[in-house]
């Protein structure tokens, strides 16, 4: 057995040390307690090509009522479908878009990220993965986090994607996130069941 | 240098449903997960290293007016990957109650008292040597609503990111010798015993400073190995 540390829920409080400027009201009084931002919801940098996009979603329980408690990490590709980490050795041009970001929910359950629209990235086998995001979900009840992907409405790369294929065709559709009509920003929204009917697929990584 | 997960290695985790702490029971997916690959989206991750921190970050005694009230202390340490390879430049998070077992959150209703100089958020990156220091209070232990009379052992919450998006770590910095820990879910919930001591910081008197701060240590592993070398022989 591996002697890594285990992991223990972020509990309902992490507001104020991981996501201080986001969706979540938590200073009793602002004056006193402010509190500096390290990793925020808005990803879209000056560099940054490709399509803006926002990313609404909510994340409800087991009973269907909204968790205001949780936290959203994503983590994804630039819009060449370039990662900026040491993991991925390809030249970027946007080299100041770091492709993380976090959310807290508000008390309706809802998150919002603004960021581009991630291109292919490589995959198994040699062959491009559909653009996506990685999803992660952490709250008050959650031991650890749960692993999600979230994939785009309007790719026909949805239909090759090597990972996308390992789902049972019935769940596939809730790794989708749909694209919103209107004018102005590209709205796609990505609702995450945490349990319960049409539970989000979570993936064991 | 290129490092694999096993996930035999997340045996030590806690389950995702763990009943005793109450919250899991709705807040767990019933479906099973489902297995993938490894690929470049889960083998890379973001890099938030000493750009992201500036100094006084890890000093949670020195963000406001005044000195906050409670037992000052060093918490400090090392991050490693699963071969005791120090994982250097990476960003540490942590958050805790005040020395009176009160957070500054709104949600936070526990009579406690808030305390003006204290918020309790605090962040460093460790250095080449994959080493961290904190200063900060002994946070005070707490009622939560799990069950009748259940209270908190002290704790500090970290949170770590390492080398990729699967290293990334939620977890909780526990005091040695607390006697709340028979009655603590949350603790429990790491089932192997040698497992959930790894969560126990240890009292560090070397490293204490005579008329200032007692010291503890934590030491931290995350998930990453080097593959091992195919047998040359």
């Amino acid at each position: 057995m591996s002697d890594i540390t285990p992991s223990q829920t972020v509990g309902p409080y992490f507001a104020y040390g991981l996501a201080p400027h986001s969706r979540c009201d938590w200073s009793p009084d602002k004056k006193v307690y402010d509190s500096k931002e390290t990793v925020g919801a808005n990803l879209v940098t000056p560099d940054a090509t490709g399509e803006k996009i926002r990313i609404e979603g909510r994340v409800t329980d087991g009973d269907g009522l909204p968790i205001n408690d949780a936290m959203i990490e994503i983590w994804q590709a630039d819009s060449q479908g370039r990662y900026a980490s040491p993991a991925d050795k390809r030249a970027r041009t946007n080299a100041l878009f770091k492709g993380f970001g976090r959310s807290a929910t508000d008390k309706d359950g809802a998150y919002s990220f603004d960021t581009v629209k991630p291109g292919a990235v490589p995959g198994p086998d040699g062959k491009p993965q559909a653009p996506h995001i990685v999803v992660c979900i952490y709250s008050r009840g959650m031991l650890r986090q749960v692993y999600t992907r979230l994939y785009f409405s309007d790719e026909a790369a949805n239909g090759a994607d090597a990972i996308l294929a390992l789902v049972p065709e019935q769940r596939r559709g809730t790794l989708i996130a749909h694209k919103e009509g209107g004018k102005g920003q590209t709205v796609y929204r990505f609702d995450i069941r945490v349990q319960g009917e049409n539970e989000t697929v979570f993936f064991d990584i | 240098m290129t490092l694999i997960y096993p996930r035999e290695s997340l045996s030590a985790f806690p389950k995702h449903l763990s009943p005793h702490y109450r919250s899991t029971v709705k807040r767990s997916p019933s479906q099973p997960l489902i297995f993938m690959p490894h690929t470049l989206s889960e083998l890379s991750g973001p890099i938030y290293g000493h750009n992201a921190v500036q100094e006084g970050d890890a000093d949670l005694t020195k963000q406001h007016k005044g000195e906050p009230l409670g037992e000052r202390i060093i918490v400090h340490g090392h991050v490693y990957d699963e071969d005791k390879r120090p994982v250097p430049d990476t960003l540490v998070e942590i958050w805790q109650a005040n020395s009176c077992g009160r957070y500054v959150h709104n949600v936070d209703q526990h009579p406690a008292p808030l305390d003006p100089n204290f918020t309790g958020a605090g962040r460093t990156a460790t250095d080449k040597n994959g080493y961290y220091r904190f200063i900060s209070v002994k946070p005070g232990a707490y009622p939560w609503g799990n069950h009748h009379n259940a209270w908190r052992p002290n704790h500090i919450h970290f949170s770590v990111f390492g080398h990729s998006f699967l290293s990334r770590l939620v977890t909780q910095m526990y005091f040695p010798g607390d006697p709340l820990f028979p009655f603590d879910p949350i603790f429990n919930s790491v089932t192997d015993e040698k497992a959930r001591m790894r969560m126990v910081s240890s009292f560090d008197l070397e490293n204490t400073i005579p008329d200032w701060a007692l010291c503890f240590r934590f030491d931290i592993v995350l998930r990453g190995r080097e593959e091992t070398p195919p047998d040359k022989h």
